[in-house]
């Protein structure tokens, strides 16, 4: 095991956790004004409906997919599926989401390159942001053809134990992708990254989107007061109403 | 019953000369920036017109407003859910070409162009691509005065139900002003269509905000307000809207639209309303029930009981005098000639508009309508009655009859104690008025004294907070604490685009010429 094996995999994780939680932390706190989803749709609709739709829906099912496909406890997992079916299940659904995502993106990014409105007003963070998660969502695919060749779940499980092991802090978890194929060792190392730059990026949106579940539940009308009560106001009367102020 | 207390504004359109200074005033304060550059706070549409954006008025198009759903009503964009599943691409955003492309000319060409044999011209340059345009398409106020062809014009939405052709014709041709801006409404459906919850309604005046804050730049209330006087501001990611010029209100200053307006045509004055009726108020059953529904929301500011319970309510006191010589309240409620703009949209708007008189039609001056008693029958005037109707009580014509007699009679009682020196009690007694009322709306509508027009309590927050602590602060300001209102680049990003159009050129020292860094 090298040392930048175990950098990257044992210590690089945690770094990115950190920088993801604290990042957001202070943004939210110091510098909400920048917190934004930055939609383009009001310069140019056209090829958002389809790209933005295919993208979002699909990298949503993604990502609860890796979240609950890696962090639900082998135990409960076992009870629910064997091994095979849970490796099938991840191939093909994440699979379908994965191509809508990608097939979404690309039609995003052709959008911010050649429409001469959106790419005038695309920030280099933009395409950048863009780019790693092109990248980001080809690996993830490239995968599935890895993983059809060990149909009977062991290299999955493998993986499992070493997602569960950086939330449990296992010593030595960088051991476990010793021998795992070059494209999850990229996937997962470009997917830390994605959260490493995730409190520099629009990418803090994503914190607002799954906040905004809230609405379903909120009352229709909001009204704010200030933090005083007028009603302890001493009585004037009269007054207060100013005339002719030039 | 909870009693609120709200400023509300109304616009006297027969006075309203179209001349746009409280658009641009308004324009002037608030949206001169990079982002803002397509977006009217306040602007002055000429009817009929298909307005600003597009076809606005129609909400088979747009989905804004509410619509009414068993008993209640629910969002036209659709239920809760619904709209969180538009959040990625909301299908019912108006795009910029439906305002219009943000343009600036090329000045500069002007002062440093070559001989040639044609005199040289500032050609159009787009904001948002910051290239030569070929063309501009729309603008802000492309219809005004009754600009391109009747056949376009004639989409506008308050022609329903009328046989429309014939106001084509040059004999029949009519046209109306009618400024707009934000309806702070008592029912906001751009409140109700937000994800992220950060529009709200303030308690002490009915100002309808959005924090800047927490707006995630989802754009929900952007098609949700059927007004669309929601602008999603393209370069900072954050939806803005028409803050009612609150610094100023909260001082006892009228806003700056009023303020500035020549023909004295806008009135600020407190109404008191019950806001537990809202909601039954907004899903009356008949859509033409919604102008009278929320007429019974407003409380009678010199009604003894109405004041004890705004007292409890925490209504301070210099509210509820303000309220009792309020000017709207005496239009609106007293005598009945100021109505909602668009009612039907079931958001209880809080601008509301006394319809325009206009000059008698080719029909009435050949003798073909009669003359009713002194004053011309209303039938007999260029601006149909229907239209108004359409536009300000749901096609209900019977209110806008009714105000408009009231407007006619007041001039005639006038004309004759002017020329004749004698009081025609008998014009007012036909249409539900005394002296005493109809010296009072002449008053109001004639002389308009701006002590008259405007009647803004002032706010309280010297008692709310402890202002020793906000010394020095900043007042509008946008980002973090001072930002002047550009968001400079930062460890988090800055804003979208928003390079200048033109780059200012500089001379350094070293004597060459450079792109000068603001």
């Amino acid at each position: 095991m090298s040392a930048l094996h175990g950098f990257l995999f044992g210590i690089y994780p945690y770094i990115a956790l950190a920088v993801f939680f604290i990042g957001s932390l202070i943004r939210f706190d110091r510098d909400q004004y920048t917190w934004k989803s930055d939609s383009s749709q009001l310069l140019r609709g056209g090829e958002l409906r389809w790209g933005s739709n295919l993208f979002h829906f699909g990298v949503l099912v993604v990502f609860f997919g890796h979240l609950f496909g890696f962090l639900i406890p082998e135990s409960i997992a076992d009870l629910m599926m064997t091994p095979t079916e849970h490796a099938l299940l991840a191939m093909i659904g994440g699979g379908i989401a994965g191509v809508a995502a990608l097939a979404g993106l690309t039609l995003l990014i052709h959008r911010r390159l050649v429409d001469p409105r959106i790419h005038a007003n695309t920030r280099p963070w933009d395409m950048g942001v863009l780019s790693v998660l092109w990248i980001q969502l080809v690996l993830g695919l490239w995968t599935i053809y890895f993983s059809t060749q060990h149909l009977d779940g062991a290299m999955f499980l493998q993986l499992v134990a070493y997602v569960q092991g950086i939330v449990s802090f296992r010593a030595g978890n960088a051991d476990l992708l010793n021998g795992v194929p070059w494209v999850y060792q990229a996937h997962i190392a470009l997917g830390l990254t994605i959260f490493l730059i995730f409190p520099f990026t629009r990418l803090a949106h994503i914190w607002s989107g799954f906040a905004t579940v809230a609405y379903l539940f909120r009352p229709p009308q909001l009204v704010r007061k200030r933090a005083g009560d007028a009603r302890k106001l001493p009585r004037v009367a009269g007054g207060d109403i100013p005339s002719r102020q030039r | 019953m909870k009693i609120r207390a709200q400023i509300a504004m109304v616009l006297n359109l027969d006075k309203c000369i179209g001349c746009h200074t409280c658009s641009v005033t308004c324009k002037n304060v608030w949206t001169s920036r990079v982002g803002m550059e397509y977006a009217w706070f306040n602007n002055v549409e000429t009817k009929p017109g298909i307005g600003y954006p597009k076809d606005w008025e129609n909400q088979e198009r747009w989905k804004g407003g509410w619509e009414r759903k068993g008993d209640g009503i629910r969002l036209k964009q659709g239920s809760r859910l619904g709209v969180l599943m538009k959040i990625f691409a909301n299908p019912n955003l108006p795009q910029i070409d439906d305002y219009y492309e943000p343009f600036t000319y090329d000045y500069e060409f002007i002062q440093t162009a070559p001989e040639m044999p044609t005199p040289p011209a500032a050609r159009p340059i787009s904001v948002i691509t910051r290239k030569r345009m070929q063309k501009i398409e729309w603008g802000p106020n492309w219809e005004e005065i009754l600009g391109g062809e009747f056949s376009k014009r004639s989409q506008d939405y308050n022609f329903a139900d009328m046989q429309k052709d014939m106001y084509g014709e040059f004999e029949n041709t009519f046209m109306m002003y009618l400024p707009r801006l934000c309806e702070h409404c008592l029912n906001p459906a751009c409140v109700a269509s937000c994800p992220s919850g950060s529009i709200y309604k303030r308690e002490e005046d009915g100002i309808v905000l959005i924090d800047q804050d927490k707006c995630r730049g989802w754009r929900m209330c952007v098609s949700g307000c059927p007004y669309k006087k929601i602008y999603y501001n393209w370069t900072s990611g954050k939806a803005e809207k028409c803050i009612f010029c609150y610094p100023r209100i909260e001082a006892g200053q009228p806003t700056v639209c009023s303020e500035t307006c020549v023909g004295r045509i806008r009135y600020l004055g407190v109404l008191l309303y019950d806001a537990d009726g809202i909601e039954k108020a907004a899903a009356a059953a008949d859509p033409q029930d919604l102008y009278q529904a929320q007429l019974d929301l407003f409380l009678d500011p010199h009604d003894p009981a109405v004041q004890e319970q705004a007292r409890k309510d925490g209504v301070p006191e210099n509210w509820l005098e303000a309220a009792r010589r309020s000017p709207t309240y005496k239009m609106a409620i007293d005598w009945k000639i100021a109505f909602p703009l668009h009612p039907e949209y079931r958001t209880l708007p809080m601008v509301w508009y006394v319809p325009p008189l206009s000059p008698i039609s080719a029909r009435a001056n050949v003798g073909q309508v009669a003359d009713a008693g002194g004053i011309p029958d209303v039938r007999s005037l260029r601006i149909p009655v229907r239209y108004l109707a359409n536009l300000l009580t749901a096609g209900k014509e019977e209110p806008v009859v009714h105000a408009l007699e009231r407007m006619l009679a007041m001039r005639a009682f006038y004309r004759t104690r002017q020329l004749d020196a004698r009081d025609d009690v008998a014009l007012l007694t036909r249409v539900g008025l005394d002296v005493a009322e109809v010296e009072s709306m002449h008053r109001y509508l004639s002389i308009a004294d701006y002590e008259d027009r405007f009647v803004i309590p002032t706010t309280h927050r010297e008692y709310a907070e402890t202002a020793y602590y906000l010394r020095g602060e900043c007042g509008f300001s946008f980002g973090n604490g001072c930002s002047p209102g550009e968001t400079s680049e930062s460890l988090f990003g800055g804003k979208m685009g928003g390079k200048r159009v033109f780059p200012i050129r500089v001379r350094g020292e070293d004597g060459r010429e450079k792109i000068a860094d603001f």
